[in-house]
């Protein structure tokens, strides 16, 4: 009797749990049709804020530079310089004055109206600042107005479609600076009431203008339709959002429920390739993954042994197996596509004898013992830091070096990194303007110990040549003393340079018009489905 | 019971500023400095200098203890330093979020748990006692990360029943008002995009459910197996009442207490957040907002959030604790 009832029992709860399901499918996968004016972004974590000057952090960046437009732009997949919301320029003879023609007709979405007056109190926004309010206009223009090393002297408007800016000497990257999207022009109007109100109710010329934002979760944009270019843009929204777990991400996107998403691990690619509703799409490289080795730090002191880590580690190997092939094998600390890019460089070939033999010669005939710091967390430029370590700790065995692989949390690993405190560690960068001096200057010159030269490196010829190449007008001429300085780098050998990674994005199949920007901030305005 | 509250109530005021203290504490202890972390690879020692000094964390720490400490008596649970916004503003909609997806996951596991269990103990030894108690192993010790993954993979692209990620169809999105989408879809007369919502929930809820669900289960079925050798069970099937009501009102009535205390724990643990859930899911909660917060040294919002987090948590252990003498009147405070 009871186990009848049972059954029944189960029966019945069966037969309401396939009620519930097949009611869910009800709604179905995620309809397109009708809604593809809309791209859903799907991407790996929130922004910040949306004033552009105040942040370092890329994906702030995403979406405003969807937002509001800067003086000059980027080329389409390139860091080439390119009219924006000045349509000409004019450079003076000594390199200290530069005259912008702005677009006439442009309106912010405030309506105001963009003219020179708005791009100088822009400016003098910044200028008033301080390094913890906008911290990049800091380390583009060298401090803030008074300040012995701030570069600008002068942003003042002639008449309402002419801005001249004055420099106090010459700073050879600054065409590209202010291309950067951090020094975006908003609306005084928006500013005026508060920086803090600001960051979240951005206001700029861009193509679309700022909805909605719910934190760690969407932001969503729409269509601006007094925008200055005519028929841009294509879309009527984009939604970016959040979806931290890169599986999880990818998950989204084949069901339907995003159209574009970043930060594809690059052992899914294939799948992606394979999957004919989907279209994988590649992020012109600008970025490097190096093993940093503490030059302060015996046995690193010595050059043979730099050299000798070198020579022992299979590039090749770790290219194939962990970037899946997607990178570029690193011998210079920029990516070839930056100027003043060394191409005369010979690598060093992967040689364990020749390892072995430096070594003896610099009196470590049996090897040594070290730490081999590992990556905590993927990045585009190391998309799986334990794995990659393995490699080189086996590569470091054949030579007789025995590595103990350590790792710690990011912030913990960053902090004590910068502090000298690894033997060996592996990090990246990845590109701000793609200038030479944002990856050789920034990461290897005696100025950024304890920031961002993270190997104590230090050079005083090499260091000699950057500050002359900062000032440096004459394009060739610059690219000569860059070119020399990778010289002495590659002589010296403070990293072992692993590889130029090319980021993977992925889309539904009928999006088109998406460009990526190896800067990893992509403007949407051409983004359409067929 | 007024006075045993209100008694509980005072107790609580030095559990909470001692965990204050521990976690401010605690969080000061771990390396990396927040300026650095904030502004990221990129940030000259000018702008870290700078922004330690806006954010005071120059003083000492005892300085900056009191000044929060201030702070928190007067109501104010500091400002974020990564995005300058109150933490008493950021909070609520993670904290919604977590709420909803908490109580939908808590009503999965009671629904199934306490049924499973009841059923088990009923039928002791029986094939679904059996299954029922493995599935209950495996479930305590599933992983997360795997059985959303697998759940999305299954139910969203082989069958497309179910969205993969997020609280709602962002393509429509809710107008979040009391950003407890069930609620706010609700006033607002939107049942299409409530029903969107509620799919939303089934995927990570189910997830989250699972090891309270499991745990709910083996409670229920042992407190149940000691009641049902009772006196009173036996006397009350020789009077010939159904079995099924001996089980659900006589035996159940009088085990439930420790099932309770279960799932209360349970639920505060719920409330705290699951970060792998919500990674998974995408889901935008308190667990994530915390584990953000710890990744960019973000003091003010660790110690806050872990200060509102532990308040829900202890006072759901008292609600609980009143809960016992409403259920059974033999339990008595004063």
């Amino acid at each position: 009797m009871n186990k009848k009832r049972m059954w029944s029992a189960a029966l019945l709860l069966m037969l309401v749990l396939s009620t519930v399901l097949a009611a869910c499918s009800g709604g179905g996968k995620e309809s397109s049709g009708s809604t593809k004016d809309t791209l859903v972004f799907g991407r790996g974590g929130d922004s910040t804020s949306l004033d552009p000057s105040r942040v370092t952090e890329g994906e702030t960046f995403k979406v405003t530079v969807n937002l509001y437009e800067t003086l000059l732009n980027f080329g389409e997949q390139d860091t080439t310089i390119q009219p924006g919301l000045a349509k000409e320029w004019e450079t003076s003879e000594d390199g200290l004055t530069y005259t912008f023609k702005l677009e006439e007709g442009v309106k912010f979405h405030d309506d105001t109206d963009f003219n020179a007056e708005a791009v100088v109190k822009n400016f003098e926004r910044w200028a008033n600042g301080d390094a913890d309010k906008f911290p990049y206009y800091n380390s583009m223009f060298g401090g803030f107005k008074g300040d012995e090393g701030h570069v600008i002297d002068s942003v003042t408007a002639d008449g309402d479609h002419t801005v001249i800016i004055k420099l106090k000497r010459p700073q050879a990257p600054f065409l590209k600076n202010i291309a950067m999207s951090m020094f975006a022009i908003a609306s005084p109007t928006a500013f005026e009431k508060g920086d803090d109100q600001f960051e979240r109710n951005p206001v700029g010329t861009g193509p679309f203008k700022f909805v909605d934002w719910k934190t760690n979760d969407s932001i969503t944009i729409e269509k601006f339709d007094g925008y200055w270019q005519k028929g841009l843009p294509k879309l009527d929204k984009i939604v970016f959002r959040s979806i931290p777990d890169n599986s999880a991400r990818l998950n989204a996107l084949i069901a339907g429920e995003i159209d574009l998403a970043d930060g594809i691990n690059p052992a899914d690619g294939e799948k992606i390739e394979g999957n004919a509703d989907l279209q994988l799409i590649e992020r012109p490289s600008m970025n490097v993954g190096y093993l940093g080795l503490t030059v302060t730090r015996p046995p690193f002191d010595k050059k043979e042994v730099r050299q000798a880590m070198n020579h022992a580690i299979d590039k090749q190997t770790i290219i194939d197996s962990f970037f899946e092939g997607r990178a570029d094998l690193a011998k210079n600390p920029m990516p070839s596509s930056i100027s003043g890019y060394n191409d005369d460089i010979e690598g060093y070939e992967y040689d364990p004898e020749k390892a072995k033999e430096l070594l003896a010669k610099a009196g470590y005939p049996d090897g040594f013992e070290m730490e081999l710091w590992a990556m905590p967390v993927p990045r585009p430029y190391m998309p799986d830091g334990a794995k990659v370590a393995e490699v080189i700790q086996s590569n470091l065995a054949d030579i007789g070096v025995k590595a103990k692989i350590v790792s710690y949390e990011w912030g913990t690993y960053l902090d004590k990194a910068a502090k000298g405190e690894a033997d060996a560690f592996m990090l990246g960068w990845t590109g701000d303007n793609g200038d030479a001096d944002n990856f050789l200057y920034v990461l290897l010159d005696e100025d950024n110990i304890g920031s961002n030269n993270y190997t104590y490196f230090k050079n005083a010829k090499m260091h000699d040549l950057f500050i002359e190449a900062q000032t440096e007008v004459d394009e060739d001429k610059r690219i000569e003393l860059y070119k020399q300085a990778q010289e002495i780098i590659h002589e010296e050998a403070p990293w072992v340079p692993l590889a130029h990674s090319t980021p993977l994005l992925a889309a539904a199949k009928d999006l088109t018009g998406f460009v990526p920007h190896p800067t990893g901030s992509d403007l949407l305005s051409n983004v359409e489905f067929k | 019971m007024l006075n045993y509250t209100g008694r509980r109530l005072l107790q609580l005021i030095p559990v909470l500023l001692g965990m204050v203290f521990i976690v401010f504490m605690m969080i000061r202890a771990i390396p990396g400095n927040p300026a650095q972390i904030i502004l990221g690879q990129q940030a000259s020692p000018e702008a870290i200098a700078a922004m330690n000094a806006r954010l005071g964390l120059d003083q000492p720490w005892y300085i900056q203890f009191f000044k929060y400490l201030g702070g928190i008596l007067q109501g104010d649970l500091g400002e974020s330093l990564r995005t300058r916004l109150p933490v008493a503003d950021e909070i609520w909609p993670h904290l919604a979020a977590t709420m909803e997806l908490a109580f939908f996951a808590i009503l999965i596991a009671i629904i199934i748990g306490v049924n499973a269990g009841i059923v088990s103990a009923w039928f002791q030894n029986s094939w679904f006692d059996y299954i029922a108690m493995i599935l209950a192993l495996v479930g305590v010790s599933m992983p997360i990360f795997w059985l959303g993954l697998l759940g999305q993979w299954a139910f969203a692209i082989e069958f497309s029943w179910l969205p993969t990620t997020g609280r709602e169809q962002v393509r429509d999105p809710v107008n979040a008002i009391t950003h407890l989408y069930i609620i706010d879809t609700i006033i607002q007369g939107r049942f299409d995009q409530l029903w969107q919502v509620i799919r939303h929930l089934i995927l990570p809820g189910i997830a989250l459910a699972t090891i309270p669900m499991a745990i709910i289960a083996r409670m229920t079925r042992s407190s149940m197996l000691e009641v049902m050798r009772a006196d009173y069970i036996r006397t009350a099937r020789a009077k010939g009442q159904k079995m099924f009501w001996v089980v659900y009102k006589h035996a159940f009535k009088n085990a439930v207490i420790p099932v309770l205390t279960i799932i209360g724990l349970q639920m505060g643990m719920l409330l705290g957040g699951a970060i792998l859930t919500e990674t998974i899911f995408a889901w935008p909660g308190i667990g994530r907002y915390i584990y953000d917060a710890i990744n960019f040294r973000d003091y003010p919002v660790i110690q806050s959030a872990i200060l509102v987090v532990a308040f829900i948590f202890v006072m759901i252990n008292l609600i609980v604790d009143l809960l016992y003498s409403l259920i059974d009147s033999r339990i008595k405070y004063d």
